[in-house]
């Protein structure tokens, strides 16, 4: 191995700034997507325990066909495959407004929704039936009862799976360089291709992509103990009954 | 929509794209089960390592499982893209840089599940094992193993489900998988539509399968 480290290519020139913009793009990309994901997770995962037949049918037939497919595909399918069937008026608009960035938000937005719902259900599912029951007896309706009571207990206790899911989430936003989004991995081949400097270029990116994930592990474990109920939810004996 | 271009077209993207038959090397299975076996025993080396009592060995098990754990799978093949033909002076075929990158990063993934599994054998197993006289290794393959294995039979499964979508980012470094296969055929037919959503339903009908049999396996043996 004959190989010269020069790591000034990463500050020198336009790397610095290319590095920047990557990091920007992805924590959008991230915070979009993320916020798709956790509504649709909350809403699925909530159906997925629902009184009602129908729901729960649609909510895992939205969970079981966009988990099990690659989210490279989606990608493919949102970017590529959906835009030419929408009105040309429609599809002007969206190719002024960077389709791929949005392209790229929808399909880890909904693919994610899908993997969420699932920590959500298994949340929902850990809470104990009396706690409905209960919450219906005092003259809560359903809806009222999951929105007051269920779901934010749910949430609370499914911080940590929720966490590792965010962390997934972040990962897989580098997916959508494959349909142009000028995030960080793009960013990173870009200093690669200017510099002909690969190591430089890939450490670069994968020690941000190291601290972004464990800066929102510690988030989350922050945010775990901020709403914590006291008495209510010890981590590690949730889940007994 | 005209799904004619799949009638066309299916021998190629089956074929040649999920199966590896066909000019290309190539292929979806042929990347997924490879990885998976050579991962599985690259994780539960990995996953025993970090049991180990010796912080020299369970160490720089732990790095390597947190490393892989915080860095996307994109970037892991481009890693071993650049660095192969760095390291070795010579640049590799797809389908070893792809095969390398799999296993590596899919075994931390593993690793975990391995370790889950081995911890969640009773202590008091171990001991009254111990207690007989067996060995340390005897412990392990008659006693805690073969238990280790059924408890962590349903994670590996759904381990595996993600490796096989996984292997669809294989395409970006050219290798021919289901995947590169539509859009080899998209660029001739321009049928982005009909192309990937045929896909995704080929993608779904194995992780259903899949999934299927894990929820299988986990109620066969809770039964147990």
């Amino acid at each position: 191995m004959n190989y010269h480290f020069n790591w000034s290519v990463l500050w020198s020139g336009q790397s610095g700034g290319w590095l920047l913009q990557g990091v920007i793009t992805t924590l959008e990309i991230f915070l979009l997507g993320l916020l798709i994901a956790v509504l649709l997770g909350i809403v699925a995962g909530a159906l997925r325990s629902a009184p009602l037949a129908p729901l729960r049918w649609l909510a895992s037939g939205y969970v079981e066909f966009f988990r099990n497919v690659p989210l490279l595909v989606w990608m493919f399918f949102w970017y590529f495959g959906v835009p030419p069937l929408l009105p040309q008026g429609v599809q002007d608009w969206l190719f002024d407004h960077g389709v791929e960035f949005w392209a790229g938000v929808f399909a880890l937005g909904v693919y994610h929704g899908a993997r969420f719902s699932e920590v959500m259900r298994s949340g929902i599912q850990s809470i104990p039936k009396t706690q409905l029951e209960a919450a219906l007896t005092t003259g809560l309706t359903v809806i009222q009862a999951y929105r007051l009571i269920i779901v934010p207990i749910a949430l609370r206790l499914i911080i940590p799976p929720a966490t590792n899911e965010t962390v997934n989430l972040l990962k897989n936003s580098s997916v959508a360089l494959t349909i142009g989004v000028a995030e960080l991995t793009f960013q990173t081949r870009q200093i690669e291709t200017y510099t002909a400097r690969a190591f430089e270029a890939l450490a670069a990116g994968t020690i941000i992509y190291l601290v972004l994930c464990l800066a929102i592990a510690s988030i989350m474990a922050y945010v775990e103990r901020r709403v914590a109920i006291p008495g209510m939810i010890v981590r590690g004996q949730t889940g007994a009954s | 929509m005209d799904f004619q271009v799949i009638a066309n077209n299916y021998v190629f993207l089956i074929a040649q794209g999920f199966l590896g038959i066909g000019a290309f090397t190539g292929g979806t299975m042929r990347l997924a089960i490879p990885a998976i076996v050579l991962g599985s025993i690259l994780g539960t080396l990995v996953g025993l390592a970090r049991l180990s009592q010796s912080r020299w060995i369970y160490g720089p098990a732990k790095v390597y499982v947190e490393f892989f754990r915080g860095v996307p799978l994109v970037m892991v093949i481009f890693w071993f893209w650049f660095l192969i033909p760095t390291l070795m002076g010579k640049s590799l075929p797809e389908y070893a840089v792809a095969l390398t990158a799999f296993v590596i990063f899919e075994a931390a993934y593993l690793a975990e599940i391995v370790r889950a599994g081995i911890q969640s054998v009773p202590r008091g197993q171990v001991e009254a094992a111990t207690a007989t006289g067996l060995s340390k290794n005897q412990l392990m393959r008659h006693v805690v193993l073969p238990q280790a294995l059924r408890n962590m039979i349903p994670a590996l499964v759904t381990q595996f489900i993600v490796l096989l979508k996984d292997t669809s980012l294989a395409s970006i470094i050219g290798y021919v998988d289901l995947t590169k296969a539509a859009q080899i055929v998209n660029n001739r037919e321009i049928r982005p539509f009909e192309l990937y959503l045929f896909i995704a339903v080929v993608y779904w009908l194995c992780s259903y399968a899949m999934s299927r049999y894990a929820s299988r396996l986990e109620r066969q043996l809770a039964s147990r």
